[in-house]
């Protein structure tokens, strides 16, 4: 068997072309994923419910957050889907020749005042600004090299056939250390519960021949499943079709191989740089630097022999006049 | 609450600077901050309504910071007890195995009341995993509790001092592993101030575990045999102001959260305690023994300073996206400088 290892030699990071292979999976079927494509997403929020109601996540709270219509407001263990609100002000061109409908002042003779409904300056049409809205359905980046599968003591994570990252419950002993090790804040420790919960990329579905229960329930097929391979050559020519059709704001996110995860099993067509949307910039799997983590604390095991060591020799050079 | 709150003057009761204007709650850049301010101007950054991007550990700073301590505690302290045993301190060598196996009790037990599942914490030995510090250290603390066991039993009860003695060297060698891999345990996560001194701070928990153990020999040895704890608590002393400094120096940005707030004060604290509590050792310890129990007790009290600052730096971090990205951007921005042509998907022309 031929393994591709990372630029330093190990498979804790680089390009990983078969991390289901490498997982131990010898007949292992093409490697699944997501391709999120934000540019079609209406913030229906109907993959939050199915994932919910497929999966049978409990309720985690219901309150208003106060960032615009998303009151999901992160990743968790009890939100597997999460849809980002983003308003934005942006300028719109306006074509020539075209009359521009007053937006708001229309409504202010309808209520027979002055004090129409205040809205502030510069979200008004006259403003020479719209308002451009981005909404985008996050999940579990299912990473090539997964730090949270990485760091688990108890081998509840592991890499599934498909090459997704799914936890088995009766494994997990809740010890929160795949939580801060996620570059992207995606599993989490659920309160009264203990164990730790994320996306399984529906992997009871998986196995019946299914897709996922967000991407089947996606009304504008913004959520796409389907083989890595295939989805990111259909990502590459969705990004330039929105280019040639002036959106040069588009650009993938998650799916280069030779990034810093080795590129995620869902990755994402974004609008906006990704901490607009609360994704990092630049994740890197913190394993990666795990060999020369394990060097340093070798040679900091040897200074605190060494140090004591010099401590006895030292008494004991000072102190010979003094004892006898 | 009956009725409508909602009036022709707009919405009774609300609170002001609730309207849903666009943009209104996106936080561009940052709060103002505690602190000296920085000398160069900060770089703005883009977030998702100000929220955090990395999840914070659920470890609670009680059990995890305080089990750094305890690990640290033991693990040293072993050593200690190793070169005691090894030298003819037969007082300092049995107090220092007592020491060390109750650190350990208490760290054991620290770890599993953390656990979401206590009862499932030998869930923990059922693989050994390399990749995972816990999984590691896990094991390492299983080896070393046996051998400190049998340590502290033989030095207690007289008996088998042959097995003791190898028992004692296994302790000492296994427990500058444990006073020292709970560094990479920290390191080894996406917490900024953690992972962005995984080179330097295995060196912080080694000089601040030997700190903690010199502590307990000065406050339990008699005084005629605590020379040894005396130096290495100088040893120790330098060591973590020189490694913590390292460390803050090759973080950039990050390490403000190294120096304001919480972990501010305590490392503040911790390198006033453990600084004196040495010198202190150094010029008075061998002269009386309230010396040297009071300087103990502050070499003590810093190593736990320098656990707990050390832990609410990383919370710090990672509850703001700012040291999420700021990092992040940094490395886009130098390879981007570095490879002038920018990848298709990145920046498109």
């Amino acid at each position: 068997m031929t393994r591709t290892t990372g630029p330093s030699g190990h498979l804790l990071s680089g390009v990983e072309p078969d991390p289901a292979r490498d997982a131990g999976h010898d007949d292992a079927p093409p490697r699944v994923g997501f391709f999120t494509d934000t540019s079609v997403c209406i913030g229906c929020k109907a993959c939050e419910v199915a994932c919910k109601e497929w999966n049978a996540i409990p309720e985690d709270g219901i309150a208003l957050a106060g960032m615009s219509y998303d009151n999901t407001v992160a990743l968790g263990a009890s939100s597997w889907r999460h849809v980002a609100f983003v308003e934005q002000q942006v300028p719109v061109p306006v074509p020539d020749g075209r009359t521009e409908l007053p937006l708001f002042a229309a409504g202010a003779p309808a209520t027979g005042t002055d004090t129409a409904p205040s809205i502030p300056g510069e979200a008004r049409g006259d403003a020479g600004g719209g308002v451009r809205w981005l909404m985008s359905s996050d999940v579990c980046k299912h990473c090539t090299h997964a730090a949270c599968l990485d760091v688990c003591p108890t081998g509840s994570l592991f890499r599934t056939e498909f090459g997704t990252v799914v936890v088995q419950e009766d494994i997990c002993n809740g010890c929160g250390y795949c939580v801060p090790a996620c570059p992207y804040g995606v599993i989490e420790q659920r309160p009264n519960d203990g164990r730790v919960f994320k996306c399984t990329m529906c992997y009871d579905r998986l196995g019946a021949g299914q897709e996922p229960a967000c991407a089947k329930a996606c009304p504008t097929d913004s959520i796409q499943f389907g083989p890595l391979d295939e989805l990111r050559e259909r990502a590459a020519l969705r990004v330039d079709q929105l280019h040639e059709a002036g959106v040069t704001d588009a650009r993938l996110y998650g799916a280069d191989p030779e990034d810093g995860v080795g590129g995620d099993g869902a990755f994402f067509l974004l609008l906006d740089e990704p901490e607009v949307y609360g994704l990092p910039p630049n994740p890197v799997v913190t394993t990666r630097d795990l060999p020369e983590m394990w060097k340093h604390a070798a040679f900091a095991a040897l200074t605190i022999a060494g140090g004591v060591a010099c401590s006895f020799a030292a008494s004991a050079l000072t102190g010979r006049k003094s004892r006898r | 609450m009956t009725g409508s709150d909602v009036t022709r003057d707009g919405v009774r009761g609300a609170r002001p600077g609730r309207d849903a204007a666009p943009g209104a709650f996106q936080q561009r850049g940052r709060r103002r901050r505690k602190g000296e301010e920085p000398m160069v101007p900060r770089a703005e950054f883009d977030s998702y309504y100000g929220r955090p991007i990395i999840k914070t550990p659920p470890w609670s700073a009680r059990d995890i910071a305080g089990y750094f301590f305890f690990g640290g505690l033991a693990g040293a302290g072993s050593v200690l007890a190793a070169g005691a045993h090894v030298t003819g301190r037969t007082t300092t060598a049995k107090a220092m195995k007592l020491s060390s196996i109750g650190a350990l009790s208490v760290s054991a037990a620290a770890l599993v009341n953390d656990l979401g599942r206590p009862a499932r914490f030998h869930h923990m030995l059922r693989v050994f995993k390399p990749t995972s510090p816990m999984s590691v250290g896990s094991w390492l603390l299983t080896g070393y509790g046996a051998f400190a066991g049998a340590a502290a039993a033989s030095a207690v009860t007289g008996r088998l001092p042959l097995a003791g003695a190898a028992a004692t060297v296994g302790a000492a060698f296994l427990g500058t592993g444990v006073a020292t891999y709970t560094a990479v345990l920290a390191a080894d996560t996406a917490v900024p101030a953690w992972h962005g001194v995984y080179r330097q701070l295995p060196y912080v928990f080694a000089a601040s575990a030997t700190a903690a153990a010199s502590g307990m020999a000065l406050a339990v040895a008699p005084t005629r045999e605590n020379t040894p704890a005396r130096w290495a608590a100088g040893l120790a002393a330098v060591g973590e102001v020189v490694s913590m400094t390292m460390a803050e120096r090759g973080l950039g940005m990050v390490a403000e959260t190294y120096r304001t707030g919480r972990a501010g004060t305590l490392l503040t604290t911790a390198r006033v305690l453990t600084v004196g509590g040495a010198a202190c050792a150094a010029f008075l310890g061998h002269r009386s023994r309230a010396a040297a129990v009071g300087s103990g007790a502050m070499l003590l009290a810093g190593s736990a300073c320098t656990r707990f600052g050390v832990f609410a730096a990383g919370i710090a971090s990672a509850k703001d996206p700012v040291y999420t990205v700021g990092p992040q951007r940094e490395v886009l921005q130098r390879s981007a400088a570095v490879d002038q042509t920018p990848r298709d998907d990145r920046r498109p022309a």
